[in-house]
């Protein structure tokens, strides 16, 4: 039986290493379900959030498998209970003097947001988890949805503990002999 | 202390700095910056004849001698004929560095000429690559090549560099130390997982050493023959360690596997215990998994944590060097020993032992005509085990790994995981570069041969007189072997007609080297004799084989391990009480 898996991935902020990532879960057959990019408190680490749906197993090597990459310094699976997530959507509702008021009213009771509006249509702004996001879509799509975009989902470990604390400071490797032995 | 220098000089005086001896390329447009001061170096570097060459000879390099084996190409092409040498050396941990010539920085992107994404398309297949398009990254990026190439699990990196940053002016400056945050392998082995070890060890009856490639690769041969020799266990040697274990010793059982001995299989087969030392129970020793060894725990030592428990349960997961998994295993069972604890494996040695001479490796002399199996035989008895011995892929790298006997570790290199053809002759050149002192074999098939025999130019040349024997049966024998026994022997396809097309004989004395021709096994001895006697060229020998040979034992391909073949249709029989 597949699982929603949520891990936080802490890697080098370098260019390429997106596509390193995204190519190992697509060579061992994984169906990455939401992705999220973005900096950290450190500038030289980026931060991804990845969503997959998979069994225990083939997790625990992909995660191994990730951690070969040189430039991935960390990955935590982050515990449902013990994280909270987010994301972000924008969505374009077709609204006329009949049914803004309607919209209006939804947006208030899942406490979103009008960031935009025309005389035939607003554009909302949500954050929220996964399930109340697709209640307030399910609530708007009545009205007609013109347009939609989905930020991938963040998240991160509740409590004081940081996953980035003790990993990120650099070990320093003696370079290659400078000449044979 | 810093110079300044192009980015040119900064690559060849980094290499040096790294500990380049010899490079094995070809120059081309976009490294053509390179070139120029690599005259000035200390590096030899090789010109080859096609980049597959120079990136197979790198890996012959780095196996004989297990420092790092560096090749060079241009851009676009160049880069990727490297391809199949790097996805090779990542498959068998070959310590590697490519270095690859880049379109200029400001055209990468817009399908220059000669522009192929070399990083992008080597990403899945080498243990990492770079892209450098700043001048003042290049000597940190090749320090940190050739560390990530040598430690931890070798593999092979690239180093992709733009030719303007070959160009540019920059500031020399070998690093000190270096910052990957993402890469600590682990090589010290966990303290209570060696104790659980030797406590499953000790309580087995029934256990084998299942030695794979790591344990050439950390240099381990010696600690095992201690382990083994203080335990008394079994030893099965896979395709990628033949040598790490003497194959004269009573203990060993041979190669386990699609074609292993019968000793080595049923061992692993019936085994309670399987200590696996840098192997990864490959599709070509497991056969079927789920039948594989079903009465079996399992201690996996590996320093690629990745490679514990993904085919098979580990019970005792071990992630270390393992040299040093042996060393502390050896200490561990040595206290024991000393306090008269030891394990008890008299029966079941006792068995294999009969297994072991009712089914010995063996093979059917033809009526007429000239077994290959012979050849190799006399082959290995001849040269000696102080020869090093390359192959292509195929029957004749089956029969090499079985009919020469490996004393040594390093004497034994081949394409394991990728079975790349054609990677004998510059496998050869490469081990003869950086063992310039001991004979050196390629014993290849007639079909390998002719995909990279042009570097016979390259050895001829450059005095890197290596032997080849083809194995000629005039067909791709291991795809008509199974055609024989799968495909109703309707021979799609395999016939290569290499008894008359080439000559290799006159292709031999065309590419300078002396060219040998052998069909009568009364004549065996006195050819291999004679070319042992050629020092100052190349030699090529074609031993014209009959062609219906087989390779035996064999277990079809997603079989059990228990349906076993010693010969065409003679499956070994075991009584029902055999252990």
């Amino acid at each position: 039986m597949t699982t929603t898996h949520t891990l936080s991935v802490l890697v080098e902020n370098k260019p390429g290493v997106l596509a390193r990532i995204a190519g190992l879960f697509s060579r061992r057959g994984f169906n990455i379900d939401s992705l999220a990019v973005g900096p950290t408190e450190h500038a030289e680490v980026s931060r991804m959030t990845i969503v997959v749906n998979v069994e225990e197993s083939p997790l625990e090597q992909v995660t191994k498998q990730l951690n070969k990459l040189v430039e991935v310094i960390k990955i935590v699976e982050l515990d449902p209970q013990a994280s909270v997530n987010r994301e972000l959507v924008l969505v374009k509702v077709a609204a006329n003097a009949e049914t803004r008021g309607h919209v209006l009213d939804t947006v208030q009771l899942f406490r979103a947001k009008v960031i935009d509006v025309a005389n035939d249509a607003v554009t909302i702004q949500i954050v929220g988890n996964t399930a109340k996001i697709g209640d307030f879509l399910r609530v708007l799509e009545p009205f007609g949805v013109r347009e939609l975009v989905q930020s991938g989902q963040v998240a991160i470990g509740r409590g004081s503990r940081s996953i980035s604390e003790r990993s990120l400071r650099p070990v320093a490797i003696p370079a290659p002999p400078a000449s044979v032995s | 202390m810093s110079e300044q220098m192009t980015g040119a000089q900064s690559l060849i005086k980094s290499l040096e700095a790294a500990g380049a001896e010899n490079i094995f390329g070809i120059p081309g447009g976009a490294i053509l910056p390179a070139y120029d001061p690599l005259m000035d170096s200390s590096i030899r570097h090789i010109l080859v004849r096609h980049e597959q060459g120079a990136g197979h000879a790198a890996q012959g390099y780095a196996s004989a001698t297990g420092k790092v084996g560096v090749c060079m190409a241009t851009s676009g092409p160049g880069a990727t004929n490297l391809v199949t040498p790097l996805a090779d050396a990542h498959m068998d941990s070959v310590p590697m560095v490519a270095v690859t010539g880049q379109v200029a920085a400001s055209s990468i992107g817009t399908d220059a000429f000669q522009e192929a994404d070399i990083r992008g398309i080597t990403m899945p297949i080498t243990k990492h690559s770079f892209l450098v398009t700043n001048p003042d990254d290049i000597a940190r990026t090749v320090a940190e090549a050739f560390y990530i190439a040598s430690t931890g699990r070798p593999g092979p990196v690239l180093v992709d560099v733009a030719k303007s940053a070959l160009q540019a002016t920059t500031t020399y400056e070998w690093p000190a130390e270096l910052h990957l945050p993402g890469y600590r392998p682990v090589t010290r082995p966990h303290a209570k997982q060696i104790r659980e070890a030797a406590r499953l060890i000790l309580e087995s009856r029934r256990p084998v050493l299942y030695v794979g490639g790591g344990t050439i690769r950390a240099r381990a041969s010696k600690e095992l023959r201690v382990l083994a020799e203080l335990t008394g266990m079994p030893v099965v040697t896979t395709l990628m360690a033949r040598g790490a274990f003497p194959d004269s010793h009573p203990q060993h059982l041979g190669m386990p596997g699609m074609h292993g001995t019968v000793a080595a299989v049923a061992g692993l087969q019936r085994s309670d215990l399987i200590i696996s030392l840098g192997a990864r129970f490959d599709d070509r020793v497991t056969g079927n998994l789920d039948s594989f060894a079903p009465g079996a725990k399992v201690i996996h030592a590996d320093i690629d944590p990745a490679e514990i428990g993904k085919n098979r349960h580990a019970d005792v997961p071990i992630v270390g060097d393992v040299r040093e998994v042996i060393s502390d295993l050896v200490i561990a069972l040595q206290t024991e020993a000393d306090a008269g604890t030891t394990g008890d494996y008299e029966q079941w040695v006792e068995f294999l032992a009969g297994v072991k001479t009712t089914y010995p490796l063996g093979y059917d002399t033809p009526a007429e005509g000239l077994a290959p199996q012979y050849v190799i035989e006399r082959l290995g008895k001849i040269s000696g085990e102080d020869t090093i011995y390359t192959a292509g892929v195929g029957q004749h790298q089956m029969w090499a790994a079985h009919y020469v006997s490996y004393e040594k570790p390093n004497t034994w290199i081949n394409s394991g995981g990728l079975g790349t053809m054609g990677f004998a002759v510059p496998g050869a050149m490469g081990a003869k570069v950086g063992c310039p002192d001991q004979t050196v074999w390629a014993i290849d098939g007639d079909g390998c041969f002719q995909m990279t025999n042009q570097e016979l130019a390259t050895c001829a040349i450059n005095d890197i007189p290596i032997k080849v024997a083809i194995i000629n049966n005039e067909s791709l024998g291991m795809v008509r072997q199974w055609q024989t026994l799968f495909y109703n022997e309707r021979y799609s396809n395999t016939d290569l007609q290499s008894k008359r097309i080439p000559d290799f004989v006159k292709l031999a004395e065309a590419y300078g080297c002396v060219g040998l021709a052998c069909e009568d096994p009364a004549d065996v001895d006195a050819t291999i004799r004679k070319a042992m006697e050629i020092n100052d060229v190349p030699v090529v020998v074609d031993f014209r084989v009959h062609r219906d040979a087989m390779v035996w034992p064999m277990v079809a391909a997603g079989s059990s391990n228990d349906d076993i073949k010693y010969a065409r249709d003679l499956a070994p029989e075991f009584e029902e009480n055999d252990l």
